[in-house]
């Protein structure tokens, strides 16, 4: 697949002390690095081994991805909104590269 | 055969219930319906569903929700191809056909349509192909190709929640008898026929998987198996495969009789590309 495009759902208002779901997505291949090519050689890993989700600078989610991830990994979380302010979404791939987006967030 | 067919709607009423109660709202988004009755007494099954039925929930409700749907990442990607101009004529998808929501709803539901100058019916990943070689001075996308799937599925997403209805007459007769012959063909080292499978055990196990009956208002689907999204013609080559027997290749005449025919057998499902399958 071609750039790895990160998706992200959530609510652009919210009241005081209200749950919210934020929905995250990221197009990725998520290759394990335990499959073979058509020469029986291994295909190096490649994945996206960390996703963190700050909002106005501290972390509020953050999780360590294994290989056993399928492609295209889909997180879910919920947090209370307290305050307004900014998501910011962090993908890191293995290669290096790291996917982010941001999101603001009018709590009244 | 016949207690197997009493225990088969048994347990489709068991399921129907469940859908009805628990989960009436579980529907794939921008559809309101995964079953209908048969058009006429002639088709081969009587309630026609759509193999959303046979999933389990867990997949179902990751096509419930558009978000969720890891099928619209290539639906994204087809919207953004719709306005990239290539070619030698500098042109776009939209330069000609404009708004997509508009110019595409209800073609997909359609095909494969009978085209005057091949002299043969046409299906989508082909007439996109012959849009972009005649009119845009574009070169052909590979079968399957990201692009040509991220064409297709964007395509055939206008047509969500339409009804799937195919030309079977005329001049399509020959090629709908063609593809009836081979949906019936006993194939392979198992020798078996599609019908052996998706019309005489859907509903039932076979071993951990459960039969559908074969039907292609979904496609192109997101396989979670293919941690992607796929055309018909490589499901169908996955079937041939499974019973041992040797492929046709994706695009080729028989395949487009055998995906005439099987559209015809889901007459009037809606079209819910891009659905999520196991």
């Amino acid at each position: 697949m071609a750039k790895s495009k990160p998706r992200v759902k959530v609510p652009k208002k919210a009241d005081k002390g209200e749950v919210i779901k934020i929905k995250t997505l990221i197009s990725h291949k998520m290759e394990s690095g335990q499959r073979k090519d058509k020469k029986g050689e291994l295909i190096p890993r490649q994945i996206i081994n960390h996703f963190s989700a700050k909002f106005n600078g501290e972390t509020v989610f953050e999780v360590d991805i294994q290989p056993a991830i399928s492609a295209n990994p889909y997180m879910e979380f919920n947090m209370r909104a307290e305050e307004s302010g900014e998501f910011e979404f962090i993908w890191v791939d293995d290669d290096g590269s790291i996917y982010t987006k941001k999101q603001p967030l009018e709590v009244s | 055969m016949k207690t197997s067919r009493w225990k088969m709607s048994l347990v489709g009423a068991l399921a129907g219930g469940l859908l009805l109660g628990s989960q009436a709202l579980a529907l794939p988004e921008g559809v309101d319906t995964v079953e209908v009755m048969a058009a006429s007494k002639d088709h081969p099954l009587q309630e026609i569903r759509s193999g959303w039925n046979y999933r389990s929930p867990e997949t179902q409700s990751l096509q419930s929700d558009d978000f969720e749907n890891p099928g619209f990442i290539w639906v994204e990607q087809g919207a953004e191809l719709w306005e990239t101009v290539e070619g030698t004529e500098g042109k776009a998808c939209a330069t000609c056909h404009g708004d997509a929501a508009e110019s595409m709803a209800g073609v997909g539901a359609a095909m494969p349509k009978w085209n005057e100058k091949l002299g043969k019916p046409i299906n989508l990943e082909q007439q996109i192909n012959a849009c972009r070689t005649e009119r845009m001075g574009a070169e052909a996308w590979k079968w399957e190709s990201n692009e040509s799937l991220s064409m297709t599925t964007f395509v055939r997403n206008q047509s969500r929640g339409m009804a799937v209805e195919v030309q079977t007459d005329g001049p399509m007769a020959p090629w709908f008898e063609k593809g009836k012959e081979l949906y019936y063909t006993r194939v392979g080292q198992l020798d078996m026929a599609c019908a052996n499978c998706h019309q005489d055990f859907y509903g039932q196990r076979i071993r951990a998987d459960m039969l559908s009956q074969g039907q292609s208002n979904g496609f192109p689907t997101y396989r979670l198996k293919w941690q992607k999204i796929g055309s018909l013609h490589r499901r169908f080559k996955g079937c041939m495969k499974q019973v041992r027997a040797t492929p046709y290749k994706v695009g080729s005449d028989e395949f487009l009789a055998l995906e005439l025919y099987v559209n015809w057998r889901g007459q009037g499902l809606p079209v819910e590309t891009p659905a999520v399958r196991n």
